[in-house]
């Protein structure tokens, strides 16, 4: 079976900056694969190319069975895209803003694709009030579901739950969740840690515009942060001495707000970790961290 | 979900109704307030220039009667506000504080049928209100004519071209301050010197000349020749609104997909 999205060598330049640097990036049919980076890493405008809202400078792209940016618009029609930032018909009722949309992805059945909608959304008992009249955990159940209202084959969803409160990201979670057993493959870009070790069955860590790490995301906490971290609070300079030692026998020390984390803890046996570290296993978050040089969120 | 083939043809029109209805869904929530200043203003404008100006200082224009001559010139002034403003406003804020186009250009739309939709959209709805000000003057004593049912599609044409000068205008400029400089430069001396309020024959030659490349003197002289008689003249006239949209609209698509597209 062919991948749903398959790219390589792409790159994509914005006067002197290169947001995407000779990309290369297989997403296999069915799976969810989480897109971590830190802010300015290439993430959005990776999705953009892959719509053919963005023209690569060079490199092949093809998604689904399509070659981009020549059949994009074909490519489109059979992939749903979730934006990062809220951009409903604030006006307009629930069900004329999934409507509208199932007219754009050319859905046969109007009415049945937006009872659908309405379904997965929640929302079928408010689908004549006026979108601004929702709360906001509804009002992003319904851009999920708008840009599903086409039961697409391929979903790229775009930072789906910055800036939201806890609550409703749960929520959303759960309906991405959902979206996966449905069997749809889906590309998801996140600076959320948690995000992508809940979701994704694999993750690719992007850094300057390419991919610098990819797999399951225990194997990647495998390989590079191995079992065990012990984090050590105090002031700056009792830090400095600890991180001095540890780098001394060859474990990385990466920032963690206010305190420094030692990775791969596991493996030291001269004493170097104090005792009154804290040890925990070992997370994605750490191998972010490690693998990019900065704080994630 | 079964859903239609998407073709490579361009301007797929399953593409541009979908735009459309967009549009039309919006419209819905404020119809009342357009419709009500599309009466509401030439009511104003017939009072304020026709009982003042007609009534005391002009009493014949070319002919006609000051109501006759302000309330088809008037047409010009619906059309260009209720396309070229709504279209700078109404893209602008699409395109950069909602974000619309991100979510219909992620959709099997192109910016070709994106653009085309929404000028055909704006210049249905001027082809209509632009007919307001005619009905109104009828009230005032502007004989009804058959004629004037050819003012809809004059209306329609020249709408979308300035439909999609606005377009082209909201996707060339920075900020949404900057459409003062268009508004001031381009679109109040336009409509200004139109034919509407004063005969363009009583200006000096070179004005007169000018005023022959403004679309809505063409447009004021078809509505005054369909409400009084035409002449061959007027062919010609037709065809260069038709000229002027055709070359508005590739103008638009052009700024709008350099634009929308990275």
């Amino acid at each position: 079976m062919d991948a749903a999205i398959k790219l390589r060598g792409v790159v994509k330049a914005f006067g002197s900056i290169t947001a995407v640097d000779g990309l290369d990036l297989e997403v296999p049919q069915g799976i969810c694969l989480g897109l971590l980076g830190p802010n300015g890493a290439g993430k959005s405008t990776t999705m953009r190319l892959l719509t053919g809202q963005a023209i690569a400078d060079s490199g092949e792209l093809r998604v689904l069975e399509y070659e981009l940016p020549r059949e994009a618009k074909k490519a489109r029609a059979e992939m749903g895209v979730v934006p990062q930032l809220d951009n409903l018909d604030v006006d307009v009722t629930v069900e004329d803003n999934l409507a509208v949309y199932a007219r754009l992805y050319r859905v046969k059945d109007v009415r049945a694709a937006v009872d659908e909608a309405l379904d997965l959304a929640r929302l079928r008992d408010r689908r004549r009030e006026a979108v601004d009249k929702l709360s906001g955990g509804m009002r992003r159940r319904l851009l999920l579901a708008r840009g599903l209202v086409h039961n697409p084959r391929l979903v790229l969803l775009d930072e789906p739950t910055v800036g939201l409160d806890p609550q409703i990201r749960t929520e959303m979670w759960t309906l991405i969740g959902g979206l996966r057993s449905r069997g749809a493959t889906i590309l998801m870009s996140t600076h959320y840690i948690e995000e992508a070790e809940r979701l994704a069955d694999e993750v690719a860590v992007m850094h300057h515009g390419k991919i610098i790490s990819r797999g399951r995301p225990a194997d990647l906490i495998a390989e590079h942060a191995g079992r065990e971290t012990a984090e050590v609070y105090g002031p700056p300079d009792r830090l400095a001495e600890v991180r001095a030692e540890a780098e001394a026998e060859g474990l990385p020390v990466r920032p963690a707000g206010p305190a420094i984390a030692i990775v791969g803890s596991e493996a030291s046996t001269n004493g170097v970790i104090p005792e009154d570290a804290i040890r925990r296993a070992a997370t994605l978050e750490d191998v972010f961290v490690l693998l990019t040089g900065e704080e994630a969120a | 979900m079964s859903t239609a083939q998407v073709g490579a043809k361009r301007l797929e029109p399953a593409a541009i109704a979908g735009v459309m209805s967009r549009e039309v869904a919006n419209f819905r929530t404020f119809w009342k307030a357009t419709t009500f200043s599309s009466v509401l203003e030439p009511v104003i404008y017939l009072l304020a220039f026709g009982l003042g100006l007609g009534s005391t200082l002009v009493k014949n224009v070319d002919g006609l009667s000051y109501v006759e001559f302000v309330g088809t010139g008037m047409v010009a002034t619906a059309v260009i506000f209720s396309s070229a403003l709504p279209a700078m406003f109404g893209t602008f804020i699409k395109e950069r504080f909602q974000r619309t186009y991100d979510a219909i250009l992620a959709a099997p739309v192109d910016v070709e049928e994106l653009v085309t939709a929404e000028a055909l959209w704006i210049a249905i709805r001027a082809g209509f209100y632009g007919c307001f000000p005619l009905v109104v003057a009828m009230l005032f004593g502007l004989s009804p004519a058959w004629g004037m049912l050819t003012v809809p599609f004059f209306c329609f044409f020249t709408a979308f071209g300035f439909a999609s000068f606005g377009i082209a205008v909201a996707a060339s400029v920075p900020k949404i301050d900057s459409f003062n400089y268009v508004t001031t430069l381009i679109i109040t001396p336009l409509f200004l010197v139109a034919g509407t309020f004063f005969p363009i024959n009583q200006l000096p030659q070179g004005f007169q000349i000018a005023a022959n490349f403004n679309p809505l003197y063409q447009l004021v002289e078809l509505v005054r020749a369909a409400s009084f008689g035409f002449e061959a003249v007027d062919s010609l006239r037709f065809a260069a609104l038709i000229g002027f949209a055709l070359v508005m609209w590739r103008l638009a698509v052009s700024r709008m997909t350099t634009r929308l597209v990275d």
